[in-house]
This record gives structure tokens, sequence and C-alpha cells, in this order.
């Protein structure tokens, strides 16, 4: 199959790569592009371990055709720390245990991450639903909504 | 929540009991950890399996020819090529026959379930291995298979496995086992009140969110390195050896982070086949299963059909139980009979107790370890009975318990005679709890009904092999190796209990885990022993670090090594007869570490023993649309002994990681085939796992009651939290409707059919 050539943003950095065609998003991050940290759970768009952004929403990357990046920009895990510096909320789930495998760890963190940038003060049951497409099998949840919610009052009270 | 009962090594501590953060924890919120599926090692080609398109067949050959012949194909294997292990001779290993290994990596004689194994091709990429796959042409005779135990254990049932007899004759009964005490029959002639039911429940699977994977390289001199994700390394290098033949000092078995297991990574699939393939094709292997052929072929845990009575007098003393426990094994023999059987009766003394458990094979993928295996599953028929027997008596149900909790010195019918007990601290804490006592709306709104309930647990936990090693760094820091993967934090606890021994700072200890060639045997991550097992491995590694050290400051300042004393992380004159000198640091010491006798660092390898057993009892309200038939959790609280937590944070992340997998066992996980024998629900949008907006908060009650015969009063802590709620919810259910359950999951067509009686 001939190979598709595709230029794009990755983490806010240029990037380009050939494809097949069929290739998914996911597919090329892990195994052409050597990025990793997105998880493929399910490959279905069930467990949400592979959640990138695109343009700033959340998607997954088993459901997007690789070509489709064209032009656009992409989010992973790997682009979520500025540097040393952790984002907020990976600071957070350390601090707060909000992780056990860790496995499901960096699709949570992309999707916790886009549902404050929408919801800065989301009440927990607001947290539950913009979690509810990440599977979790170790937590039970309770200390990743309460990871998210601490951060987003923590957020908010550096922001003002 | 946290109640403290014991002083024993609380006090002062510095970073026991402590919330730091977990040595791994920076990788894996920045995705570099590296889990089974994340390696690549050059030269790689990639795997795949063909497997059965029918539930039970015979395999009459197997004609590879065209598969070969494709272009970038490089090996294809069968079972021809795995080591045999004949049906009549038994090889264990661990709890695991050979046997059912061999043929459940790989189908031999007959295909015993959809999606069974039946070759492998490895090729230049996943497409041309799929292709190859298609091309491998396969002669079944197709025979009729079984599903259901009810239909398995029929006389005229189809039989999977001819050499398997059940009282003389062929059988789908792989197995049988029994715990027994006093006469149970003598004992219900005693009771005022006798309540017998029967209860069914269906698979349901580990449900971790990493697939098995693997990259396995064959080197030309006969040496192997595996990299995967499991429960245990040396297992993987002891089952991959007897496989494939290859000695295991040959192998080396990397275990790379796993993405959860819950008892599942604690048997193999796909090592001994990239092993192969890597033999036979010359490249390094790596073979990922899809979450299909995870649902399919890999083993959930049993479903169950069971029968259990209890009889009662008057006063609540229980004089008599009895259960019978059919329990699915899959297609080979091996069904956890020890968790129903032991487990179900164990919080209570009871003088008379008969509890028989039947192993039975079905055209199924073969059942693996899923936490506290089998004990839920006895565990939901006996706690159910049991808030019946109180409803009957008109007793509170935790009263129930304690009336009857085991006692220091009580005899269980799986043997034991217990020692220190703490279940009726767990059931008083739920007795004495806020949630317990709370008012609960019954009808809040119209159509929604609400309602509570409780239900215990027990897990027998386990000690066994571990092996550490404490380094101290040249530059005076210290690095902990353990044989056990990390599941959910055991680092984080290694951590802790290294910095308070030897009095340092806790960023000064880094923990990791070794592969196969680089740390002493080390059993499996199971049974909730890790922590137990390596807490005390690693504290008797310390203590002979610590020892040198004394011997290096004592060496230094020529005096008795007896006289020299560790505090804070220096060693210091024990007292003004020992002499005047300034203390010695750790840094100090390692760095004359080499003038003074050589590098500083100790080993300890152990058969860990004194895992006393874990008791749980829990609280949960929930409320049932009666319209919808959804059933939701709204409040949980769950009190168990966690003996004393090392770290806080990950004890109550088990509890509240099993409350939430017993949720979805009570309400939404099943294994569901069609008529041809097909799984039909292979995928995480129809077998329905919980989700975060499908649960409450999850309240963990741990009570710090210290294990007397460990270190650090260590107790398992992972396995007991899956145990009581598949009855605690049944029992809410009942209590919100006034109908009782006796059929898991509690589904909304199932609750909606019931409400329609």
């Amino acid at each position: 199959m001939a190979k598709v050539h595709v230029t794009t943003t990755i983490n806010g950095e240029p990037a380009e790569f050939l494809c097949e065609p069929d290739k998914s998003m996911l597919d090329v991050l892990r195994n052409t592009l050597g990025l990793t940290g997105t998880k493929e759970g399910c490959g279905t768009g069930d467990c949400g371990a592979c959640s990138i952004t695109v343009d700033g929403r959340l998607v997954c990357a088993c459901l997007m055709l690789a070509a489709e990046a064209e032009g656009h920009e992409i989010g992973t895990i790997e682009g979520m720390a500025r540097g040393e510096a952790l984002h907020p909320l990976q600071q957070k789930f350390l601090e707060m245990a909000a992780l056990q495998c860790g496995i499901c760890t960096p699709g949570v963190l992309i999707a916790a991450k886009s549902l404050l940038e929408k919801n800065p003060d989301p009440t927990e049951t607001e947290v539950r639903f913009g979690l509810a497409g990440n599977l979790c099998r170790c937590t039970g949840y309770d200390k990743i909504v309460r990871a998210v919610l601490e951060t987003a009052a923590e957020m908010r009270e550096t922001a003002q | 929540m946290n109640v403290i009962s014991d002083k024993l090594q609380v006090e002062g501590n510095r970073w026991i009991g402590t919330r730091t953060v977990r040595p791994d924890g920076a990788d894996k919120v920045t995705g570099r950890a590296a889990y089974a599926a994340d390696n690549t090692m050059p030269g790689m080609i990639w795997g795949k399996v063909l497997r059965s398109p029918h539930a039970h067949a015979v395999i009459r050959s197997v004609d590879t020819s065209k598969a070969e012949a494709l272009p970038g194909v490089k090996a294809v294997v069968t079972a021809r090529d795995i080591v045999d292990f004949p049906v009549d001779k038994s090889v264990m290993l661990g709890i695991q026959d050979m046997r059912w290994m061999c043929r459940n990596v790989m189908a031999r004689e007959k295909a015993l379930f959809h999606g069974h194994p039946i070759a492998a091709v490895a090729a230049i990429n996943e497409e041309v291995a799929a292709e190859a796959c298609r091309l491998i042409e396969v002669d079944y005779e197709v025979l009729p298979h079984v599903i259901e135990i009810e239909d398995a254990i029929r006389p005229d049932a189809p039989i999977l496995h001819d050499f398997l007899k059940h009282e003389g004759k062929p059988s789908n009964i792989a197995g049988t086992m029994t715990a027994k005490l006093g006469d149970v029959e003598a004992g219900f002639a005693e009771a005022d009140v006798i309540v017998e039911r029967t209860f069914r429940t269906r698979p349901v699977h580990q449900g971790y969110i990493e697939p098995q994977a693997c990259t396995v390289s064959y080197a030309a001199d006969g040496r192997a390195t595996i990299w995967s994700s499991s429960q245990g390394q040396f297992m993987v290098r002891a089952m991959t050896s007897l496989l494939t033949g290859v000695p295991q000092s040959n192998i080396k078995a990397i275990p790379a982070e796993i993405g959860g297991g819950f008892g599942a990574k604690t048997i193999i699939y796909l090592e001994p086949l990239a092993l192969l393939l890597s033999k036979k094709s010359g490249r390094p292997v790596k073979m990922v299963m899809t979450r299909e052929e995870v649902m399919r072929a890999t083993g959930p845990t049993s479903g169950s059909f069971s029968t259990v009575r209890i009889g009662a007098k008057k006063d609540g003393t229980i004089v008599a139980a009895q259960g019978t426990f059919y329990i699915q094994a899959g297609c080979l023999p091996g069904g956890p009979l020890r968790g129903p059987v032991g487990c179900a009766f164990a919080p209570y003394e009871i003088p008379n107790v008969l509890s028989v458990g039947f192993d039975v094979v079905s055209n199924r993928s073969k059942v693996a370890a899923y936490r506290a295996p089998g004990a839920p599953l006895g565990a939901y028929a006996a706690e159910c009975v049991l808030d019946e027997v109180a409803e009957k008596l008109g007793m509170d149900p935790l009263e129930l318990r304690l009336k009857n909790s085991a006692k220091p010195g009580s005899k269980a019918a799986y043997g034991a005679t217990f020692g220190k007990v703490t279940f009726e601290e767990t059931v008083e804490a739920i007795r004495t709890h806020e949630h317990y006592k709370a008012p609960l709306e019954r009808n809040p709104r119209p159509g929604v009904r609400r309602g509570r309930g409780v239900a215990s647990g027990f897990w027998y936990n386990a000690g066994g092999e571990s092996s550490a090693q404490v380094n101290i760094t040249e530059d005076g820091n210290v690095l902990v190796t353990t044989g056990h993967p990390d599941v959910g934090g055991s680092r984080a606890s290694i951590a802790n209990v290294t910095a308070e021994l030897l009095g340092i700072e806790h960023g000064r200890v880094s923990v990791q885990i070794g592969d196969t060639s680089s740390i002493g045997f080390s059993n499996l991550t199971g049974g909730s022993r890790v922590t137990f097992a390596s807490a005390m491995v690693v504290t008797q590694s310390t203590e002979k670090v610590i020892t040198q050290l004394r011997e290096r400051a004592a060496k230094i300042w020529k005096i008795d090594p007896e006289a020299v004393t560790w505090e804070n992380g220096e060693a210091r004159p024990a007292g003004p007869n020992a002499g005047q000198f300034p203390p010695l640091t750790l840094k100090e010491l390692a760095a004359k570490a080499n003038e003074m006798g050589g590098p500083i660092g100790a080993g300890v390898q152990l058969n860990t023993q004194g895992a006393d057993p874990g008791f749980a009892t829990h609280v949960v309200d929930v409320e049932v649309d009666v319209d919808l038939g959804i059933v939701r959790v709204l409040r949980y609280t769950a009190a168990q002994d966690v003996g004393r937590a090392l770290h806080p944070s990950y004890v109550e992340g088990q509890i509240q990681g099993g409350v939430v997998q017993g949720i979805g066992w009570a309400l939404s996980e099943e294994y569901l085939y069609d008529r041809q024998g097909r799984l039909d629900n292979a995928g995480f949008l129809d077998y329905r796992m919980p989700v975060c907006s499908d649960v409450p908060m999850i309240e963990p009650v741990m009570l710090e009651i210290p294990n007397p015969k460990h270190p650090q009063g260590v107790r398992g802590v992972g396995e007991a939290p899956i145990v009581p709620p598949l009855a605690a919810i049944a029992n809410a259910v009942y209590d919100a409707l006034g109908k009782r359950f006796y059929s898991l999951p509690m589904s909304p067509p199932k609750v909606l059919e019931a409400l329609e009686e």
C-alpha cells in the first residue's frame, strides 16, 4: 500500500511521517514515532488509554487515522510537562496516589486536562462524567476524582 | 479513616505510614514508564496467533505450507514445537499443572474453546503475519460443545476429556475438594432456623487495561531474553523454560511495568510462542494481544453454581453450615475451589461445616486467578444466606456476625486453627460507623427505592519465597532491589521501610525490580503477599547493612562493634564508655568503604512465614430505579484489618479498587456466549466494567492491628476487599426492593424481569 506523507505538529513541535492510509494515529504514535506514552487498551475507543488532543479536542488515537493529523496540532502525554516541571495534574496525581499500575494514567491525565480547560470549576459529578471514557481498573476512581478536584481548586487559586 | 489500635512502630516514625511520592511515579505520569508493549528490539518482527473458530473440535491436521511460503513470513510454530506433557502424569509449577498449561498455550489434540491457539506466525509486520494466519489450513472435526455448568454436569453432556473421571466414569467434573468439621447433619438437627438457597454467578474478567504482550529474543548462543509484563518474572522464566525446553539459566526474563494483572498475569500465553518463533526465525519477535483476544482467550475467573445451607438456634448461634460449590475451570482443570470451599464460612466459629467444591470443565477459555480466587463466589452465597438467617431471627445482621465470629483458637473447616483473629474488629468498625447508623431515605422520589446491605469476607493471605538486595552506593545513597513486579505501589512501601530503618531522607533510597538474572528467586506477586514478604526480606537485608556500617565505624574508631549504635543515619558511640567520637554518616562510611573492607551491601533470600489471614466487613447503600432496572451504588464503606499501612494511600487504593471490581461483578460484568459457543461480548463496550460515573467515593476504614509475625506488623491487603461486595450489594438490593436475587450480575434486564414477576 502506498504510504501517505503527513506533516503535522506534535506537542508543539513540527513533525512529519509516512504511513499507510489505514494506519491509526495510535499506531503511528507508538510504532512509527516512538511516542509510547499513549497506550492501547482496546483499539475500539472504549477505554480511553490512548487519549490525545487534536487542536485541543479530546480524541481516542485508536479511532483516528494517522493521515488525518495533516495540518493539525496533536497533544500527547509526552508534551504535558514543561521540561522538568510537571503539569499540576501530574504533580497532584503523584501526591495523592491517583494511580496504581499506571497504564490508564496518561489517558486519564490528558482527559482531565482537557476537562479542566473547558470547565475550570467542575463538581464531583462533572469530573466523573468528564472521565467516564477512561477505564481504570486499579483505583476505583476515588483518588483520581479527588486529585482532579484538588488540582482544579489550586489552578483556580493560582490563576487569580 | 484510619484506626490505629496499637502503637507498634508508629510513634516517632518518620517515613513508615506516611504518604510519600512513589519511586516510579514521575515515569508513570509522563508516559516514560515502559510496559509490555512499549519495547522494541533491533531487527524485531511481529508474531500473531491463529485461533480456533470452533468451541470444540478435533484437530485432524494443520497445514502451514502456504503460510510459510508467503513472502515476509519468517517462522511458523504449532503444538508440535511446544514441549508435550502427557495427560497421565502431573508436573506442577506452583499451583499450575504443566499438562494443562502446554494445552492452554497451544491446542494439542482438540480445540477446546473459540479462540484456542492453533498456530503462531512471525512475519516482517503485523499485516503479513495476519495474512499468513489466514493461509494456515486446519482440518477440524467439529464436536458438540458445552458452556454452562449445569449443562456440563448432566449425564449426557459432551465430554471434553475422556481421561477425566468422576465416580469412575468419564466426566466434566475434573476434581473435588472438601472441608469438613464436626457432623453437619447433627448440627442441622439442633437448628431452630435453617435457610438453604442456590446461587449462580457468571465468569468475569480481571479487566486489566494492558493486554498481554512480550518481546523475545533468542540468540545464536541459545540464550533468550524475554521482555514482558507479568506478576512474576521468575514464573515467566520457569514456565517458558518448561514449555520450550530452554534451560532456566539461559533465559533472562525482564519485568516490564505491569498494566494491571489482578491474578491473571500469574500465567503466560505468548512468551513460549514468541521464544519458539524467535528461535526459528533468528529474529527478536514481538507479540501483542488485541482486547478481543484478551477477552476470548485469557482466563476470566469462574462462574459458579452453588448451594448454601445455614442453621442457627433462636439466640443466633450458628450450629451448622453446608456449601456445595460447582466452579468453572474453563476448558482445562484447575478452577479455584480453595476460594469458596475454604473461605465461605471461615470468618465464623461454626462447630459443624461441610463445604464441597467441584471443578467443572466446559468449552470456555481456561480460568485464571482473579483477586482472592474463588473466595467472592463462596462469600456471595454464604453472606446472602446469613442475611436471610438474621432476618428470620429478627437479628441485626452485624450482631449475628459478631455473635458467631471466629476467635483466637477457633478452628476453620479448611484446617487452620486461628491465632490472632481480627474479624470482630472489622464488624465492630462498621457497626459503629456513622454510615451504618445514618438514616436512609427509602423512597426519595417516585420510581426510586433505596436499601442498605452488609457482608463480610475472608482471605488466606500468603508468605512464600522472596529475595532482596540492599546496596550502599559509593556516594552514600541506597539502592534496593527486589524480585516482585510492583502492581500497585509496593516500591513506595519498600522505600518507606528502608529510609525508616536507615534513618535517612526518603529521596536517598531508590527501589527497583530486578530481572531474573540480577536478583534471587522471588515467587509471584499474588496472594496479597508482596508488601508482607518484601518488607520482611528488605528489613532483614537493611539490618545486615546496618550491622556492616556499625562494624566499619567500630574499625575506624578502633572500638568494639557492639559499642556502636546506628541512629538517624549515623554511627555513634553507644554511650560514654565507648569513647568520644563525632558521628559518622552513611555518606562518610560509604566514602571509606573500600579501605575499611570493601563494598557495603547485603541480601536476604527467604521463604517468608507468618502471613495471617485478612478479614473485611462492608456496608453499602444502593438505589434502584424500578423503571429502568438500574442499580446504583450511593455510598460504600469498607473496613479491613490491614496490619500496618506502610504507605496508607496505596493500602486505601487496594481497598477502593477491590470494592469497585466487586461492584462490577455484582451489577454489570458477565461473559455471554452465543449458541455456537462463541463469546458474544469480547470488548469493553459490551463487557461493562464500572466507569468513573458509575460509582461513588469508596471509604476505606483501615484497622491497623499489627501482625505480630511481621517486623512492621504488615498484613496482606489486596484481596480481601473483593470478597464482601457481591453479597453486600445483593443484600442492599433486597433491602431496597424486598426481593432477593440469587443470580449475578444484577443487571437492568434481570432487575426488571424480577420486578415484573
